[in-house]
């Protein structure tokens, strides 16, 4: 059961994997005349047909994607335009800056989301639960790029206490982390908060109570456990947020990572870093997927057993 | 007795409701009247302002708005060519929504089209689909779209066309699934046995049969559009000047964050109340059709 | 029978294929297995069986609304013709269907009015005001009131929404009505009702119909002749009183002896073993594991359908044909 589940969902991670690479390829092609938009206008004929030639641009249409996907799996995706190096190693050198930021986000959110869900749930309908919740819906409706320029002028225009931009520093982290965790965080504490009342309203939990078992015991042993594979679900689908929305914070706040080299490279069209960053995204995304899918089954007792049907 | 109900079947918890209604919470009332507001706006933003919002008064630069040292001529202050903060912002509320209301119904379009196809084909249509749901539903949208903006380039009929593509796959997995549950059910195999083309089958009967969700997903796409689109142009991947939207306001402002940060505000709060509106107005309609104790 | 008959079937089988799965090839399963029938102009068959016995299949088999495996059908003397070919569509004005649940049979956005005149939309006969009229009438024919035209389903009661979805099967004026359990799923008060009001348009239009029900009783009431179906094949066939007086298919007996009746002296016979599986078909007679008299013979030759009588036919090997008396 578990082997077939996980295998299942390596085959759907590598079916986007390999629709990724055809979007790209597909939209590379479509979007015109590849020498056009690398050579210059004034470049001799015989020198374009050269070039067709060594790119394999001559050859019909299938033959040239079965060797752009060759390509890929040699991990050769192409020079970046502006920098003159491999594409692959201008993106390879952002990812540990970006993930100076993701990482700190996402346990924000989880450390922010996760507690918070669990406390209005609780609280049902009390003051506290009306206040995280409209907290909530003000922190996920807030584009994390207003959330950023007012955190900039409030903390380092007005109050100056931080700085508002570049990396290196822990102070310089601050600001982009939290902007770019409270959105996830409440989304993570709605969905805890539904996911924990659902939980709450279910007959083995009341049986629990009823049976005079502590009531703390009964939400951290029962109740908490079986809220958790749904949140973890949610999770998942919020690490796809959190790439989008890194892209904008890093913009707000010139932090040199990935966001910052995709928004640079779409404006110049260095196409092989786009095409370069479009892959790793993908790829994070699938991994993200398959370890959610595997956390899952180690919590669900009934994927883990095999015990089922 | 005389009287048509609208919808049967999406009053599941009515039986609870009837006992007593409660008054609309004055945030909903608020929530309401803002988008009221919004949308008149985007009709009538041209009515409305006094300046052109692309009209250069080069000797009133950054001048700030009223009750910040600014007077009644410019009342939401200028921008670092002396053009009305009040009139860009009204013209950018009716762009931000026409944009945003042109890629919710392309959206909604394609991926109802597709649903169908894959509910009326199966086989391998259904496949390619179904693929092409899980690639969209499994990547940023963000990202994909900032990809295609460099390999196309940019133009407004582009762009939104580019934001119809957000939120396809949703139509398409609920129109596919719906339309499953309508083939195997009654009504489809009698229709169908009388003659009729599939044309008739699914946009006659069908369709008005899965309006309702499918109106509501549209709802929830809408917000969403907005936002993204706010962060494209904010990217200064969007709208392109001498056009301006709600998001395009806040990227070119932030350069003047310190000097105007008036610039920035003003498009900056208009997106958070409406978006948090909508989502407030959404959240309010979800509760009242389940309240599930 | 001096006029050729509406509707001949011969041989009809459908399989499907369950379980298939990426790594399995799955099972095929004979939904219907050789069925034979012929239907004479205003003649009602009734088809009786139990659930899951392939009845309904055979239903949509005959109007052409499914492929078919092996076998033929033949409407007035022409073979049926695929699903994808124009003449099928323009078929449609000449053989109709009658659902088992109204409800769903029925579109719930549209008024009753609008459905009943649908087919003339689709296949375009009359003018606007011609069809308004026809749905009228077809609205008196039934026994709605004209005000209901304006009614969506859920307004109108079961029997009702039965009578509306009639009216829309009669709108073309078909020839050939197939009826799939059409009262089943309406309260026992009303089936009457409306089992009498088909019985009725279909004397005043002469229509041939496949009145297709588990239930002898209703099927009795409204067929001039029975057929019984098991797992997919017709084990007996004949006229109604024949065939409920003096079942000859043990099959038929004890579905005979299983309605209640009162002042019936008859012993009630009991089915052993499983119901019907069409999944694993047994061998040689399909019924022999549940068959009270079964012999050795029965598990090992199939019994073909002979005639029994100028009017009836059975296939079991325990039952002689009156002429011919050699068994395989």
């Amino acid at each position: 059961m578990m082997v077939r589940f996980v295998s299942i969902r390596m085959a759907r991670g590598i079916v986007t994997l390999l629709l990724m690479v055809t979007f790209a390829f597909v939209v590379l092609r479509v979007s015109g005349d590849p020498v056009r938009s690398m050579l210059s206008p004034e470049t001799p004929a015989e020198a374009i047909a050269a070039f067709r030639k060594s790119w394999g641009l001559d050859q019909p249409i299938w033959i040239q994607y079965i060797r752009y996907l060759q390509a890929i799996l040699h991990g050769d995706l192409g020079q970046s335009v502006r920098d003159g190096r491999a594409a692959v190693v201008v993106v390879a050198e952002r990812i540990p800056v970006t993930l100076q930021l993701t990482v700190p986000a996402l346990m924000l959110n989880i450390a922010i989301g996760i507690p918070a869900g669990l406390m209005a749930a609780l609280r049902k309908n009390s003051l506290t639960d009306r206040i995280l919740m409209t907290s909530a819906i003000a922190g996920f409706t807030i584009p994390p790029f207003v959330l950023g320029l007012v955190l900039v002028l409030l903390f380092s225009v007005e109050l100056s206490w931080l700085p508002s931009g570049g990396s290196g520093t822990v102070a310089q982290m601050i600001l982009p982390v939290i902007t770019l965790g409270i959105g996830g965080a409440a989304v993570l504490a709605r969905f805890t908060r539904n996911a924990m009342l659902g939980v709450l309203g279910e007959a083995y939990v009341r049986t629990g109570s009823a049976k005079g078992v502590p009531w703390r015991r009964v939400v951290i042993n029962h109740a908490f456990p079986n809220a958790a594979i749904p949140i973890l679900t949610i999770i998942g689908f919020m690490i796809g947020n959190l790439i989008a929305g890194t892209v904008l914070v890093e913009s707000v706040f010139s932090w040199p990572g990935l966001g910052s080299l995709l928004v640079a490279s779409v404006l110049s069209r260095d196409l092989a870093v786009v095409q370069c960053i479009l892959l790793f995204v993908a790829g994070a995304m699938v991994l993200s997927n398959v370890l959610v899918d595997l956390l899952y089954g180690l919590l669900d007792p009934r994927l883990r057993s095999g015990a089922d049907k | 007795m005389t009287d048509i109900p609208a919808m049967p079947s999406t009053m599941p918890g009515a039986r609870k409701e009837t006992r007593r209604s409660p008054a609309v919470p004055l945030s909903i009332k608020l929530a309401f009247g803002w988008l009221v507001l919004m949308l008149l706006i985007g009709v009538f933003a041209s009515y409305l302002s006094i300046y052109d919002f692309k009209a250069l008064d080069l000797k009133a630069r950054l001048v700030p708005p009223l009750g910040f040292g600014g007077d009644t001529r410019h009342l939401l202050g200028t921008d670092e060519l002396g053009r009305d903060v009040l009139a860009r912002l009204l013209f950018s509320i009716q762009m931000s929504l026409l944009i945003a209301f042109g890629a919710t119904v392309i959206g909604a379009v394609l991926g109802t089209t597709l649903g169908f196809l894959s509910a009326h084909y199966r086989g391998w249509v259904e496949q390619i689909v179904l693929a092409c749901v899980d690639f969209q539903a499994s990547m940023p949208f963000l990202i994909l779209a900032l990809a295609v903006l460099a390999f196309f380039g940019n133009s407004l009929p582009l762009f939104v066309a580019l934001l119809g593509l957000h939120g396809w796959e949703r139509y398409a997995r609920i129109t596919r699934a719906l339309t499953l549950s309508a083939n195997s059910q009654g009504y489809i195999a009698a229709v169908r046995q009388l003659g009729a083309n599939p044309w008739r089958i699914y946009f006659r009967h069908v369709l008005p049969n899965i309006a309702s969700t499918l109106i509501v997903t549209m709802t929830i796409a809408f917000p969403e559009v907005i936002l993204l689109e706010s962060g494209l142009s904010f990217l200064g991947l969007g709208v392109q000047p001498p056009l301006t939207s709600l998001g395009n306001m806040v990227g070119y402002g932030r350069d003047y964050l310190t000097r105007a940060p008036w610039i920035l505000v003003a498009p900056a709060v208009v997106i958070s109340i409406s978006t948090l509106s909508i989502s407030l107005i959404g959240d309010w309609f979800r509760d009242r059709l389940d309240r599930t104790p | 029978m001096n006029q050729t008959p509406i509707l001949q079937a011969d041989g009809l089988v459908r399989s499907y294929t369950l379980n298939r799965g990426v790594f399995s090839k799955g099972q095929t399963v004979n939904a219907v297995n050789g069925v034979s029938l012929t239907l004479n102009r205003g003649e009602t068959l009734g088809l009786v069986g139990e659930s899951g016995c392939g009845k309904s299949t055979t239903g949509r088999l005959l109007l052409g609304l499914e492929p078919l495996d092996r076998g033929s059908v033949r409407f007035a003397s022409e073979l049926m013709p695929d699903i994808k070919d124009p003449k099928w569509k323009t078929l449609r004005t000449r053989m109709q269907m009658v659902f088992q649940d109204p409800l769903s049979a029925l579109d719930r956005r549209w008024p009753i009015g609008a459905q009943i005149g649908e087919p003339l939309d689709i296949h375009r006969i009359g003018t606007k005001a011609e069809r308004l009229e026809r749905v009228q009438a077809l609205l008196a024919d039934v026994g709605l009131r004209p005000d209901q035209a304006n009614c969506h389903p859920h307004e109108l009661s079961g029997g009702q929404r039965q009578r509306a979805v009639l009216a829309r099967a009669l709108a073309s004026d078909p020839e050939l009505l197939v009826c799939d359990e059409p009262v089943s799923a309406l309260d026992v008060s009303i089936q009457a009702q409306v089992v009498n009001l088909f019985a009725e348009l279909q004397q005043k239009r002469q229509l041939a119909m496949v009145f297709i029900s588990h239930d002898l009783r209703v099927v009795r009431r409204i067929s001039h002749r029975i057929a019984v179906m098991y797992l997919g094949e017709i084990v007996e066939e004949g006229l109604p009183d024949e065939v409920l007086h003096s079942p000859l298919h043990p099959y038929t007996q004890a579905l005979v002896s299983a309605v209640p009746h009162t002042g019936r002296k008859q012993k009630r016979v009991v089915l052993q073993g499983d119901p019907p599986n069409p999944a694993s078909r047994p061998s040689g007679c399909t019924f022999h594991p549940r068959c009270p008299v079964a012999r050795p013979m029965c598990a090992e030759i199939v019994p073909a359908l002979r005639a029994a009588s100028a009017s009836r036919k059975v296939s079991c090997h325990l039952i002689d044909a009156p002429e011919q008396k050699e068994v395989a």
